[in-house]
């Protein structure tokens, strides 16, 4: 039999206030196994721990119950406790009464109730608690960013710099991301190449950093510390060491004289050769082929590239490669895009060439871009006139086309591009729709101020419900004034939408593949919202940029400097204490089956064949084996194993039912 | 039948397998029993008529650990089951010989009895027998069509091959008169409420048997979780009558993914309750949601159930 002691934290007036915690500790006092019960105002203090030290050595404890807040605030604190006081720390355990009960109750009498069956079930589990010891395992010092943004290369920078290995998955030909399409950045207006690009040259010269460009994360095993993750190197169809980038490819490939094969890079609005480097400033500086349109791999045929290389570069056989590599931590920085705008039929973005998406204006407005930065209308090459900015479009939307959220950064690039439009063309007639402008930050507000205050833009507070294209290429914009409380019917020359932020499309199967969990809008979640900010709830996961959430480029810095502090703080570890929750296979019950290898995300069981004795068995025959080191606790093949063979270390199916026991008592 | 007793002989004979599983005589000409024959002699007693519906893969699990090969006689949708054990590694293909054997469909005996009372013999019944069954009572002859006695799950009939065999005997037909969802489609139009009166009032008549745990080939399970005390399960007095049957709810969750529909379930039921509704239910929600699929059509296939893959759906997500 266990003695249990059970000790109940006010939490100030978090719990107190709505649960009676006198009455509670009454109550346990004479649950099965319980010989002591104490109450305290703070649990977690130094002083609450050593009441709690102390009674375990008075009372002779062997088990521990905590009400308090939640496990994953304060469990650690309270095993860390036990452990002081010579008890294991596996013997403690948590009743949520403050998440689960007093935050969310009104009446006192029924939270009060509550609060003891929540404690009654933590005690009913605790009397079948065997003490867990910890095993260890090592740290791989080397870490993995996907994704090859801004927020991507912060991050490597800043644990290379930390003195790290650092390897960056980049999906396309060259790092950059989103930021490297930009043209200027709020609120400082200083453009965005002349910022971004110098970190781009510091991470292909950064001794610590190799990158893997034009290659996407294919499949990853193993956990914190320790992850094994294969790399698929798509074949570039050029030979990196040979090229030198000296562009004479692209010049002569006889597509980009076409015009057939639209720049993703400059979103559509230009067209690009079949071999090709995204932008001038690409890193790596080297090509790649695009075998899908290339004419020499559609038809055999062709081949000016090769012929014409200097460096001898050109390598048609070349084939993807998978490379295997081992990290220790891994950060999903895997960016954005913005919505498709298909469902907008009501904008007309897919009717008339003028109108165009913030990003599409981004390269309008760039010097390197398709226009070399002259503002014009996509149908006739004429300056507009008079631009309309739509805003919210696909964001804060309650429809199922939409999404729910905020995309943070509209309000401010619209300002700018606006400020910048009235800069240049300043005879040019800019209106905004808006539902709400919003510019919480340094120097936002004052931003936006100036474009209304000195540029004059023209803020209507309103939605725009149709943009039609008119006969005389003009486009007509219908939109409602909330505040003159008026209908707006206006004709303007240019359209452009301020489109909802969505996390890169890749994010999902890469999730996945990490078993990182992301919210509904596949957004990665983060460990605790605000405690834990830039982890994921899982161990070795870091997050980094818009992968988490919309931001802007500041914000993005500073989180990915968090992750990378969070990677270091990993990596400088030499060993990890492994979760001793593993499963174990009752080989008596086993079937050998195969049912728990067959859900087993980390690889963990394998099958042997086993002399089985027992009653009225004695036989040779194929049970499940499970890897301590390699299992994570996750329970998937408990619940799959049809005989109940499978059983989890401190969460067994007994504990569970025995807590719904109590619960239901 | 007499051609697949000589061929049962003759692998006896010359030493391919040890042993045959078939089926026997029962006391009555409408309940011949699964039976193990050791020698050419114990043949004798075989039978194999429209009355063999026992599906005989789940005893191949101990026949296989035997010393040397035992032929098997499957029909096509017991072949089914046998794959879907291959697939879980519950019996040993190579020690497995498995005879194909024909099936024009297995005959409800309660369906004859509902006109027969008195039953003393019946014939036709052989795979190569007439379109019609005569039967002979106390009270004189009587006469029903073969087609019009068959089980519930024959007119769902799944198709005439056999999944796997190392040989065939007899010719199969495939006796599938009915869409194979027809009855679950019924279920799914009922009420919340309404369905629920209708699987209490079915799951009332139930005696906890066990008769369905211990025919069905997908609850294979060395000890089965209602009979593990581990789980306090069976120390458990239950709350209301209902909780009782919640065995049955458990036991398809159990199998979903992995029942192959042979429809044993309903078939040796007592009481007859149409168990294999349930099962039937999940199968069509696993073929709408994560594709079609048939458990034990393909040894090497995964079950969608137990496996992951980037295209299924998400939880919340309705097709």
């Amino acid at each position: 039999m266990q003695r249990i002691g059970v000790f109940v934290c006010h939490c100030g007036s978090n719990i107190a206030a709505t649960v009676d915690v006198k009455k509670v500790v009454e109550l346990v006092r004479y649950e099965p196994g319980v010989v002591f019960a104490d109450d305290y105002m703070y649990m977690c203090s130094e002083a609450g721990q050593e009441k709690i030290i102390e009674a375990i050595k008075e009372n002779k404890l062997t088990g521990l119950v905590i009400c308090s807040c939640s496990p994953r605030m304060h469990e650690k604190t309270f095993r860390a406790c036990a452990e002081k006081a010579g008890l294991n720390p596996y013997m403690v355990e948590i009743a949520n009464i403050r998440e689960q009960c007093s935050w969310i109750h009104k009446d006192r009498e029924e939270a009060t109730e509550k609060a003891v069956i929540l404690a009654r079930a933590a005690i009913a589990k605790v009397n079948l608690n065997t003490p867990l010891q910890e095993g260890e395992s090592p740290v791989i010092k080397r870490a993995l960013v996907i994704g090859g943004g801004i927020a991507g290369i912060q991050t490597a920078l800043d644990i290379a710099d930390a003195g790290y290995p650092v390897d960056i998955v980049e999906r396309e030909p060259s790092i950059g991301g989103r930021m490297s399409q930009f043209d200027k950045t709020f609120p400082t207006l200083d453009c965005a190449s002349c910022i971004l690009t110098p970190k781009m040259v510091e991470v292909n010269q950064h001794p610590n950093i190799t990158l893997y460009t034009y290659s996407e994360v294919e499949g990853v095993a193993g956990y914190v510390g320790n992850f094994e993750v294969q790399i698929k190197k798509k074949a570039r169809s050029v030979d990196m060491a040979a090229c030198t980038g000296c562009g004479e490819c692209q010049a002569k490939c006889p597509l980009g004289k076409m015009g057939k094969i639209p720049s993703e890079f400059d979103r559509g609005l230009k067209n690009r050769p079949a071999i090709y480097m995204p932008f001038a400033q690409a890193v790596p500086a080297v090509p790649v082929i695009d075998r899908e349109n290339c004419t020499y791999f559609k038809t055999g045929k062709c081949g000016v590239c090769a012929k014409i290389c200097p460096s001898k570069a050109i390598n048609y056989e070349q084939e993807d490669e998978i490379v295997t590599e081992k990290y220790g931590a891994i950060v999903v920085a895997t960016g954005f895009d913005i919505i498709n705008l298909d469902k907008y039929g009501e904008y007309a973005y897919n009717e008339s060439p003028d109108v165009i998406t913030s990003i599409e204006l981004e390269r309008l407005m760039n010097a390197a871009g398709p226009t070399g930065g002259h503002l014009e209308r996509m149908s006739d090459h004429k300056q507009p006139k008079d631009i309309v900015f739509i805003q919210c479009v696909g964001s804060r939307c309650d429809d199922e086309k939409g999404k729910p959220y905020c995309s943070k950064v509209c309000c401010m690039y619209t300002a700018k591009h606006a400020m910048l439009i009235k800069d240049h063309w300043p005879d040019t007639n800019v209106t905004v729709f808006y539902i709400d402008v919003r510019t919480p930050g340094k120097n936002f507000d004052e931003f936006y101020r100036r474009a209304v205050e000195q540029y004059h833009v023209n803020y209507i507070k309103g939605q725009v419900g149709k943009v039609i294209p008119q006969p005389d290429g003009s486009l007509m914009v219908q939109g409602v004034d909330l505040l003159d409380n008026k209908q707006i019917m206006k004709k303007t020359d240019m359209v452009v939408l301020a489109a909802a932020i969505e996390p890169n499309k890749g994010v999902r199967k890469i999730a996945t593949m990490l078993t990182a969990s992301i919210d509904n809008n596949d957004f990665l979640t983060e460990a605790h919202a605000k405690l834990r900010p830039v982890e994921s709830p899982t161990a070795g996961i870091f997050l980094s940029g818009m992968a988490q959430g919309p931001k802007d480029i500041p914000e993005t810095v500073s989180q990915a400097g968090a992750a990378a502090v969070k990677v270091v703080g990993l990596l400088a570890k030499d060993k990890l204490k492994t979760n001793p929750c593993t499963a174990k296979c009752d080989p008596m019950f086993c079937n050998g089956c195969s049912t728990c290898a067959n859900v087993c995300p980390y690889g963990a069981i394998t099958y042997e064949d086993q002399l089985v004795r027992g009653p009225g068995v004695n036989e040779t025959r194929r049970v499940a084996i499970v890897n301590n080191a390699l299992c994570q606790g996750c329970g998937a093949c408990t619940t799959a194993c049809p005989s109940g063979a499978m059983d989890l270390q401190g969460f067994s199916n007994r504990q569970i039912t025995t807590e719904v026991d109590a619960i239901c008592q | 039948m007499q051609g697949l007793i000589d061929r049962l002989t003759a692998l006896l004979n010359d030493g391919t397998v040890a042993r045959v599983l078939g089926w026997k005589k029962g006391d009555m000409p409408y309940n011949p029993e699964p039976a193990i024959f050791n020698s050419a002699e114990e043949l004798k007693d075989f039978v194999y008529d429209g009355f063999c519906g026992a599906n005989l893969s789940k005893m191949m699990i101990e026949a296989t650990k035997l010393e040397g090969k035992t032929a098997v006689c499957l029909k096509p949708c017991d072949t089914y089951s046998f794959n879907q054990l291959i697939r879980e590694h519950r019996v040993n293909r190579d020690n497995a010989y498995i005879i194909g054997v024909g099936c024009r469909g297995k005959l409800d005996i309660e369906k004859i009895k509902k006109d027969a009372k008195g039953i003393t013999e019946i014939s036709g019944t052989e795979l190569d027998g007439q379109e019609k069954v005569t039967i002979k009572t106390i009270y004189g002859d009587k006469e029903i069509n073969y087609t019009d006695a068959l089980l519930g799950r024959c007119h769902v009939c799944k198709g005439k091959e056999h999944m796997i065999a190392d040989e065939t005997w007899g010719e199969s037909k495939d006796t599938a008169d009915q869409e194979r969802f027809e009855e679950v489609q019924k279920l799914e139009a009922m009420t919340a409420e309404e369905r629920f009166e209708f699987f209490k009032n079915e799951l009332s008549k139930c005696i906890r048997c066990n008769a369905c745990r211990n025919v069905c080939p997908a609850c294979s399970c060395r000890k089965c979780v209602f009979d593990n005390t581990k789980f306090d399960a069976q120390q458990k007095a239950n709350v209301d009558s209902f909780e009782e049957k919640m065995f049955h709810i458990i036991r398809a969750f159990h199998v979903a993914g992995r029942c192959t529909d042979c429809g044993e379930c309903s078939r040796v039921c007592p009481e007859g309750i149409p168990l294999h509704l349930f099962n039937r239910k999940f199968i069509k929600d696993i073929d709408k949601y994560y594709g079609e699929f048939q458990a034990g059509k393909d040894p090497e296939a995964q079950s969608p159930l137990t496996d992951f893959t980037f295209e299924d759906i998400e939880p919340g997500e309705r097709g």
